[in-house]
Formats: structure tokens, C-alpha cells, sequence
């Protein structure tokens, strides 16, 4: 079975920080990593490789030392990388016909796993419009995969209610947190993975003049102002003085 | 022409607020969209709550693939020239505008908190980094799709007289591979956490399931009585249904008070109860992210704290 699993490197947004007097967020110098839910679906992308052999390509659009990142997915258990840098402007619409092009150039495939969203823009958009893109049937939200071997059955939490999707290959399946736990690598595999290869490729070999159709015009801050007025002491004390305050912000009636 | 389309008619009704305000910048015409049986009653609804035309794409499917609505969507858009389609972000709908913004290969921008023109331009606003900022974006190309969060824009007055056209039509589209094998109603505990004006929830400082009724009696005692919980208490532990649950994922809500006990202050329920009026902490580590978040907080054991906060609010406000 060939599996083909997208992910993106992110900031890790808890290392964010807010210039206080811009308030405007700070992307500079913030560690990456690769978006939690991504690894998700590596993980369980692994699980359907040791059920029914095969091979797993990672893809990642992305600048050069996302092939750090991308190291860290061989250490766990995909066979090969792919790392296409993006021109220099990129939107969603340049992310998914650069994974369309990518994703040409690996060949047969049976299924392609993403995480639900990433953890940096929340949208969840690359998935379904990748597969939209393709051509080929989506199943978003997936809590449990049952992979055959004509086809995958999932469990999806789709809000308000709980739906069992089928497909026949190939298909494209966005995974949830819930699905699995991400397996850690060991010394042996993390040195393993120097050997596996990454390919490099740059956005124009893959398809050249490609132009967003959608342009950032600002990141504005948010301010989050609170009080941060923390009672530490004796806990009857702290109680009272808790429901003090509470009664005169008008919130205790 | 600007498109509207939402399985939740409940959205709908707000989107055809905007909607309505856009289209009459643009100096067009505004269309709500039905994807189903023809349900007349549905299409005046629309109607008195602001929409110039309804669409009917009739069909006989009853169950939502985004592989199938995507083609819908995409036939009614060429069919009608439009170049703006707002559609409801609940999950049918991001997965849908994001195929359908795959299969025409345009410009699609998710979970908006504000649409406007800018230099004539479809320029949006949307919460981006766990909430800590927010991306203003434009579209420099057409058709534009964007999708909008329940509850962001209010409905207009509902307004019985005004009149519009009814349009139904019928699309040959193609069927998905894939098959919906079961569909089911989550479990719910009728709980709307995105409507109360008091929330007190709960995170893993709980030990077990049977513990969390402590937080019901403090949320009981401060007439609230809505509960609410971080992700690990509804998503792994299921101690909780989902409809309690607060965070990125989960619902995001914006009460007059919102008491967080035992709970860590993860971004992502940050993330979900950022916009709360007054935030109070309960933690027993001085160091839990959730303080810098709060406007209150007792660093305490919740086990002690929860049962004396409870009574002293009782002797309070009786």
C-alpha cells in the first residue's frame, strides 16, 4: 500500500510571543515544529504500513530546515521525504497545486493523510482542497481508521453527530488528535533516519509561475489584557476575597 | 451575484445579513442557496431574512458528501455568474468550500470573523495563532469563497413582506466513491455553552468522572449552571459530551464569567474562552499557564477550593 502523508512545519505557537508595546506577535526566532495533528497522521500511517506492508512519502512545502522537521517523521517510520519550497508569496492555492505537482512526481498512491488543521492557522483547509484538487474522495475528521485492503472505513466526529464513512482507494483522509497517540523514536531509528532520502525540489521545477490568489495584508496583535490578580495564601482567605472581587465586578447575582 | 449557502439554516439566516450588505456594495444581486428537496417554506424564510433570490439544486441525495454538494455549489455558481459565495463554517461547510475552492482552483479563505471591501477588494478578517492574532486578508482574484462561524454576524429583522424569485433546478452530478455507512446523533446533554452567560469548567486536575459534580454545584450555587471542560475531559476521557467542550477545536464561547478549575490553560482552550468578561483560575501549580490568562485565580487544591468557593458564593448571593 502506498501512503503519501502531508504535513507542514509550524511555530509552536505556546513559544509565541506579543511585542508589548507593537502588540503585534513575534514570528521571528520561535521554534518550529512539525504541527501536532500532522503527526497524527504519520502515526497512523505507520499502523496501516505494519498491517499491510508498503511504502510511506512524507511531503512538506516548505523552507529549507523543514527538512530537519522532516527527519523526525523518517526517525518515526515513513521511508522517504519530499521537501518542495515555496516562491517566495504562497497561499493556500500555491500549497495545494505545489502537493498536486509533488504528489504527481512520487506516482501511485493509494492513500494521502493530513491533520484535520494545522496548529498555526486553525483552517483546515489544505486537505479537502487538495483532494477537491485531485479529483479522488475525502473523508475529513477521522477518530478510527479501519484500513482493508480495497478499502478504509472511519469513524468521523463531525459535530453534532457521529458519521461512518467507506472508500475505495485512492482516497484522501484528514485525521483528528483522538485517532492515536504519536509513537516517539528511539536512539536507533532517530539515527536510522540520516540514511532515508529526502528529495529537494523547488516550487518552479514543479509548476512555474504560480501567483496566490489570496494576499496577507496585515497580522494585527491581539491584546489580552487581565488583571492577574492571584490569591496564593491561606484558602478561606483566597476564597473570600475571590468572591469579593467577583461581587463587585457584577458577576454574583 | 453573491451566494449564500449553509446547512444550518440557523447560519444562514445570519449570513444573508452580510450577504445582504455586501451585495448592495457590489451593486448585485443576493441568493441563498438550497441543496435538497424543494422546501418552499425554507425559501421564503430566506426570503424575509434578507435574500433577493433562492436556488433550489434539487435532488433526492439526503445525506452530505462535500465530494457531491462541492459539484452543486459549482454548477449553481456557473450557472449564475456569481464571484462571491459565503458559506457557514460549521464542519460540513469548511470541508465543502475548501473542495469546492480545490475544484475550481481559487481563492477560499476559512472561519472569518469580519467581510468588507476594501479598494473594492474582498478583504477578511480571521483568528489566526491560537487567537493571539489576526490576519487581515484580500482576495486579488475571482470567484472568492469564504466560510463564516455561527453567531460572528446577527440576522437581520425578519420581514415577511419583502418578495423574491424562486429558482429550482435539477444537476446531473457525478456520485462519489465513497458510501455513509451509519450516521449518528452524538451524544448530547442538551448543554449550549456558547450561550451561557456563566460558564465553570473543568480540566484534568479531576480525578474522576464522579468529581466533576463539584463543578456543577459551584455553576448551580452562581446560577450558571453551565458546565464546560478542556479538551482531554470530552475528547479522550469522554467524562463530558462534546457539547461541553471549550477550545479550538471544541466551542468557543464568550460568557459574563468563566471559572476554569483544574485546568492547565493549554492554548487551545485559551484559544476557545479568550473573549470571556471576567476569567477565573483554580490551579494548584502557581506556575499553570492558565493564570496569565485570568483575571482571578486561588492557587489551591480544586478539591478544597471547589466546595468552599461553593458555600461562600451561597452565603453571598443566598
Amino acid at each position: 500500500m502506498n501512503i503519501i502523508v502531508c504535513a507542514k512545519q509550524v511555530i509552536d505557537v505556546s513559544e509565541m510571543k506579543v511585542d508589548s508595546s507593537t502588540k503585534k506577535p513575534i514570528l521571528q526566532g520561535v521554534p518550529q515544529k512539525i504541527s501536532d495533528i500532522d503527526k497524527n497522521a504519520m502515526e497512523e500511517a505507520i499502523k496501516i504500513k505494519e498491517k499491510h506492508g508498503g511504502k510511506i512519502t512524507v511531503v512538506t512545502i516548505g523552507p529549507t530546515d523543514a527538512k530537519e522537521r522532516i527527519k523526525e517523521l523518517l526517525a518515526m517510520g515513513a521511508d522517504e521525504g519530499v521537501l518542495v519550497t515555496p516562491p517566495e508569496k504562497f497561499d493556500y492555492f500555491v500549497v495545494s497545486n505545489l502537493l498536486v505537482s509533488a504528489i504527481k512526481k512520487i506516482g501511485e498512491y493509494d492513500i494521502i493523510l493530513c491533520g484535520e488543521a494545522s496548529i498555526d492557522m486553525f483552517s483546515g483547509q489544505a486537505g479537502p482542497r487538495l483532494a477537491g484538487l485531485l479529483g479522488i474522495p475525502q473523508i475529513t475528521y477521522a477518530q478510527n481508521l479501519v484500513v482493508d485492503k480495497d478499502k478504509v472505513t472511519a469513524d468521523r466526529n463531525m459535530g453534532d453527530t457521529a458519521v461512518t464513512t467507506e472508500s475505495s482507494f485512492p482516497v484522501l483522509i484528514t485525521v483528528t488528535k483522538e485517532i492515536n497517540e504519536p509513537r516517539l523514536p528511539s536512539l536507533m531509528q532517530i539515527l536510522g533516519a540520516a540514511n532515508k532520502p529526502i528529495n529537494e525540489m523547488t516550487a518552479d521545477s514543479l509548476k512555474s509561475g504560480l501567483n496566490p490568489k489570496v494576499e496577507m495584508l496585515e497580522l494585527k496583535g491581539v491584546s489580552m489584557e487581565r488583571k492577574n490578580i492571584v490569591y496564593k495564601d491561606d484558602i478561606d482567605e483566597s476564597v473570600s476575597k475571590l468572591v469579593d472581587s467577583l461581587a463587585k465586578e457584577g458577576v454574583l447575582r | 451575484m453573491v451566494l449564500v449557502y449553509s446547512d444550518d439554516k440557523k447560519i444562514t439566516f445570519e449570513l444573508l445579513n452580510k450577504g445582504n450588505e455586501l451585495a448592495k456594495e457590489l451593486g448585485e444581486k443576493l441568493t441563498a442557496i438550497i441543496i435538497g428537496k424543494p422546501d418552499d417554506t425554507l425559501s421564503k424564510e430566506y426570503i424575509s431574512y434578507g435574500a433577493d433570490n433562492v436556488f433550489v439544486a434539487e435532488t433526492d441525495i439526503y445525506q452530505f458528501k462535500a465530494e457531491e454538494y462541492s459539484i452543486y455549489l459549482e454548477n449553481i455558481i456557473k450557472e449564475t455568474g456569481s464571484e462571491t459565495i459565503i458559506i457557514g463554517s460549521n464542519k460540513n461547510g469548511k470541508e465543502l468550500a475548501s473542495r469546492l475552492a480545490g475544484r475550481l482552483d481559487v481563492g477560499c479563505i476559512i472561519d472569518c470573523t469580519n467581510i468588507y471591501l476594501k479598494e473594492k477588494k474582498l478583504t477578511t478578517e480571521r483568528v489566526v495563532y491560537s487567537g493571539n492574532a489576526i490576519a487581515v486578508e484580500q482576495f486579488n482574484s475571482k470567484p472568492a469563497i469564504v466560510t463564516v462561524p455561527s453567531k460572528v454576524f446577527d440576522p437581520l429583522p425578519k420581514d415577511d413582506k419583502r418578495k423574491g424569485e424562486i429558482t429550482k433546478k435539477k444537476f446531473d452530478v457525478e456520485k462519489s466513491a465513497s458510501k455513509i455507512l451509519k450516521v449518528q446523533e452524538m451524544k448530547s446533554e442538551g448543554v449550549n455553552v456558547e450561550d451561557a452567560e456563566i460558564i465553570v469548567s473543568c480540566g484534568r486536575g479531576f480525578k474522576k468522572k464522579e468529581d466533576i459534580k463539584m463543578v456543577q454545584e459551584l455553576a448551580n450555587a452562581i446560577k450558571g449552571k453551565t458546565v464546560g471542560c478542556s479538551r482531554p475531559i470530552a475528547a479522550d476521557l469522554k467524562w463530558l459530551s462534546e457539547d461541553h467542550w471549550i477550545g479550538l477545536s471544541g466551542h468557543k464561547v464568550k460568557p459574563k464569567l468563566y471559572i476554569a478549575a483544574g485546568i492547565s490553560g493549554q492554548i487551545q482552550h485559551i484559544a476557545g474562552m479568550r473573549d470571556s468578561g471576567i476569567i477565573v483560575a483554580i490551579n494548584k501549580d502557581p506556575e499553570a499557564l492558565i493564570f496569565k490568562s485570568a483575571d482571578y485565580g486561588i492557587v489551591g487544591d480544586l478539591y478544597e477550593v471547589l466546595p468552599k468557593l461553593t458555600s461562600a458564593v451561597k452565603d453571598k448571593i443566598g
